[in-house]
């Protein structure tokens, strides 16, 4: 692996996966777009003027599914570098941090087609192998998917089993002469299957170990159905696929026999986070497109940008974009940072990049369900800025809100990655890998002491809010004990509050470590939180209400709301002041 | 062919520009740098001339420590080595065109491509006055006959032309209303303008190439120039605020306007 070696920290120093609920925020640096190196701000400009100039330009043939133009602006961003970063020098690739795939991801969501389909297969079309291929797969096809020669993609979703992946009912046989599987079966929604030359398939090896292969194009028995045509991403191939007695040769089995949930699971870890990434990519990309047409725009003699209700959308919808790319980045870094510190070679180290992924899948969760549910929330707002003309193709702010929607269904629903995220971190305490239940046990201690200076009251929300969490979890799991499961209104909003705990404590550390007098970015940050801690301590109530009864709910709650302090706010100075700052970068603020 | 490329570190002019209260400079906190534009279509040039009739590339860039991200950046487009003349103080236009004199004089490359002017200062003389320093034929503006939407530029094909015998090269220049084309024998000073070429973006491979190419680190004072300035700069000052239009009714009130409050016709 190319790892810096000479800055990793120490492997005590990084905050495990989950941490952040049990420990305050001392003194461990936080990564974020302000510490990137000169090299990964190269990278991203180079993936930003790929962007610009060979598929921006391009957009109209591609909404029209023009494969032939897709698959060579792909190969083209083979030439680049664009598809390499994750493969190994050995096989023609780059080998690059993860946080420098991240920055390459978030500049691809300039438009959603690409971004997906490049995704797609620099991502879960090609890890898998990076992953878990042996020498001779990788040999075979890593350099040409580094070239993009070839195009991969991911085959795990069927008709009957989506967010239960392992339900797959696709089947694999020995043949008699033991020289290759014999595939039956379908699947579903599979991205760049129209294009394809390598497919990662799932399949069940006697119907009953799960287990991953890689097909290729013109295996006999491999057939590619028909096009989906689809709400957004219109230009990207969404196909189904069948395997008719579909000859696999064994050499074709990808890792072990039984062992398949360990990649289609690892590599969601990876694909969620970037997930996350691209969502705040997309939302800035919103925020400019609402800001240029709000300065415009004239109604009532005077630009919509001057009016109140407008400034109060493109703040709010900064503050939580802010929110999300700290929460991104930071754990990119954790990641980076534990691999790098783990040091190791080639296929050792690939393993512990795999087991990282795992250590931080709880933050990767976070990332897809609160990405994708800002840039949700953002691409409205941004369309609403629009009036009638957001409703109107010619205006691209159309088509991001069509392209986005998908996000909260695809990488694991995020109903399925809330139940994700309280579940990892139960599991994670009873192994002892967590202290959560020394923090319960804690939980009337008096809060640490915030940071002199600045965002004060801010900080402190995100210990509270860690409380309040804490709290509905000690509530839970006396009430339901190993019920809890089956309560997933519960589950799912214990996961909003641990979600907007990250998010605060995310953006309040960037901003201390990183640029800690700025005035706009204070702004950002109380803007933000003001807003988070009212959903949190609301969701927190919730989970209360749907866990406890009569006296016991009452005294439960009252402990919650001494969670819930006041704090003075001025929502309308901090907007003025992020709204301001939006005109000299016509548009998201931070640089 | 040896060519010498200059790349001078630059505020992002996209962002915006705030002066020191005092006038005194600009607020550097949280400002973004990149190679001055012009600097980067020279060395899009230089590579092309390179890649057509082989040689070397060379960078050179002057100021402090930072300044070697950008010569990163024009070693990750393709130049193949770089040299970083260190100085921390003010520069002006005459100083960088002595030290360059000096560079020159020890590298000896057949042609030097600077932009035409950085767009942090806009002084537009650097290249003019290395070219008379060192008693070199120059041609400033450089340009080129197609548009950049064209084929040739598609290719990346050279706009400067090495002329036969390879002594001498020919420069098309902008000149008001046209274009005005040159042969300057070799060596010789080029600076380049906007509509030479379009300068490539640096591939992932060759970002990482670029951190294993040699920056060779120089001093004034070891190359014997005194850098103290010829022209200092007194003071800086914001642009006034733009004020807001007005809608005129008709043209009578336009000229009116013209005449009585704006007073540009008479
Ligand atoms: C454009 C597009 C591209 C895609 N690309 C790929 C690809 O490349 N490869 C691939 O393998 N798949 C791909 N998919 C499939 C995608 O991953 C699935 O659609 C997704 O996992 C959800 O599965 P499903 O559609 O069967 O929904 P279901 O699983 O049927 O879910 C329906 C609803 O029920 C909810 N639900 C399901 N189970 C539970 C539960 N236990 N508790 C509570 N609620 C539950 C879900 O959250 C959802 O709201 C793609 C899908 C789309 C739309």
């Amino acid at each position: 692996m190319a790892v810096n070696k000479e800055n990793a920290p120490a492997a005590d120093s990084i905050p495990a996966g989950g941490a952040f609920l049990v420990a305050p925020l001392g003194a461990t640096r936080v990564h974020a777009p302000e510490s990137f190196t000169d090299d990964q701000r190269m990278y991203y400009q180079t993936a930003q003027q790929f962007m610009v100039r060979e598929v921006l330009p391009h957009i109209d043939r591609l909404e029209k599914k023009d494969y032939p133009l897709l698959v060579s602006l792909l190969r083209k961003a083979g030439e680049a570098g664009l598809l390499s970063i994750e493969i190994p020098e050995a096989y023609g690739g780059l080998d690059l941090d993860r946080t420098t795939s991240m920055l390459v991801a978030e500049a691809m969501t300039l438009y959603g087609t690409w971004s997906v389909s490049i995704g797609a297969h620099t991502g879960i079309g090609t890890l898998p192998i990076v992953f878990f291929g042996n020498e001779a797969q990788k040999a075979k096809y890593l350099p040409k998917l580094a070239t993009g020669e070839l195009m991969a993609c991911y085959a795990l979703t069927e008709s009957g089993s989506g967010s239960d992946a392992l339900g797959a009912k696709t089947k694999a046989v020995l043949s008699p002469d033991g020289k290759s599987y014999i595939l039956d079966g379908n699947k579903q929604f599979i991205t760049n299957a129209g294009f394809a030359d390598v497919f990662i398939v799932f399949a069940k090896v006697d119907g009953e170990k799960f287990t991953g292969f890689i097909l290729e194009k013109g295996m006999p028995g491999l057939v590619v159905g028909k096009e989906e045509h689809k709400l957004g991403l219109r230009g990207s191939s969404t196909c189904q696929l069948s395997f008719e007695e579909c000859r696999v040769p064994v050499e074709n089995v990808l890792g072990e026999i039984g062992k398949g949930h360990r990649i289609a699971f690892n590599i969601l870890n990876m694909g969620r986070l970037k997930l996350g990434v691209g969502s705040a990519g997309g939302a800035k990309n919103a925020i400019n497109l609402a800001w240029v047409y709000a300065r415009d725009r004239k109604q009532f003699g005077k630009a919509i940008l001057e009016f109140g209700l407008i400034r109060e959308k493109l703040a709010r919808a900064v503050a939580r974009t802010y929110a999300v790319e700290s929460m991104a980045y930071r754990t990119c870094g954790l990641i980076d940072d534990r691999i790098a510190s783990l040091g190791g070679e080639s296929a050792a180290a690939h393993e512990q990049v795999i087991r990282v992924l795992e250590e931080y899948s709880i933050e990767s969760s976070i990332l897809k369900v609160y990405g994708s549910e800002t840039l949700g929330v953002v691409i409205d707002e941004a369309l609403q800025i629009h009036g009638g003309y957001g409703f109107i193709e010619e205006y691209p702010i159309e088509r991001g809100y069509r392209d986005q929607r998908v996000n909260r269904i695809f990488e694991g629903t995020n109903e399925i990655n809330r139940m994700l995220i309280t579940g990892m971190l139960l599991k994670k305490a009873v192994k002892g890998q967590l202290p959560l239940m020394e923090a319960v046990s804690d939980l009337d201690a008096p809060l640490p002491e915030a940071p002199a200076g600045p965002l004060a009251d801010e900080w402190r929300a995100a210990e509270l809010i860690k409380r309040m969490a804490l709290q509905v979890i000690q509530a839970a799991v006396t009430t339901f004990g190993m019920e809890l499961e089956h309560h997933q209104e519960v589950l799912a909003a214990i996961a909003d509050v641990v979600m907007e705990a990250y998010a605060i404590e995310s953006s309040v550390a960037r901003t201390l470590a990183h640029d800690a007098a700025n005035p706009v970015r204070h702004a950002i940050v109380r803007l933000f939180t003001a807003e988070a801690r009212e959903r949190a301590f609301s969701r927190a109530r919730y989970a209360l209400a749907c866990t406890l009864k009569g006296d016991d709910q009452r005294q439960a709650a009252a402990a919650l709301a001494k969670r819930d302090e006041f704090v003075i706010t001025d929502p309308v100075a901090d907007r003025e002041t992020i709204v301001t700052a939006m005109e000299p970068t016509a548009g998201y603020p931070i640089r | 062919m040896k060519i010498l490329v200059t790349v001078k570190r630059v505020e992002d002019p996209y962002q915006a520009i705030k002066v020191k209260p005092d006038g005194s400079g600009i607020i550097s906190d949280g400002m973004n740098y990149k190679p001055n534009p012009f600097d980067e279509i020279a060395v899009e040039e230089a590579l092309r001339l390179r890649d057509t009739h082989q040689g070397e590339v060379v960078a050179v860039t002057l100021g402090n420590e930072k300044c070697v991200a950008e010569l990163r950046q024009a070693l990750a487009m393709g130049a193949d080595r770089g040299i970083h003349v260190r100085h921390d103080g003010p520069l002006d236009s005459d100083g960088v065109a002595r030290v360059l004199a000096k560079i020159v004089e020890q590298e000896k490359p057949d042609l030097i491509l600077t932009g035409k002017q950085a767009i942090d200062d806009d002084q537009n003389q650097a290249g003019q006055l290395l070219a008379e320093y060192l008693h070199l034929g120059q041609a400033t503006f450089a340009s080129k006959k197609e548009s950049l939407e064209s084929e040739a530029e598609k290719a990346k094909k050279p706009g400067l032309t090495l002329l036969p015998g390879g002594k001498a090269i020919e420069v098309v220049r902008e000149v008001d209303g046209g274009l005005e084309t040159l042969a300057l024998p070799l060596p010789a000073v080029v600076t380049c303008d906007l509509r030479l070429n379009l300068p490539r973006y640096a591939s992932l491979p060759n970002i990482m190439k670029a951190k294993k190419k040699e920056v060779k680190e120089l001093s004034p004072a070891g190359l014997g120039v005194d850098m103290t300035p010829k022209v200092t700069t007194r003071r800086f000052a914001a642009p006034a605020a733009r004020k807001g239009g007005v809608k005129v009714p008709d043209v009578a009130t336009l000229v009116e306007k013209l005449r009585h409050e704006a007073k540009v016709i008479s």
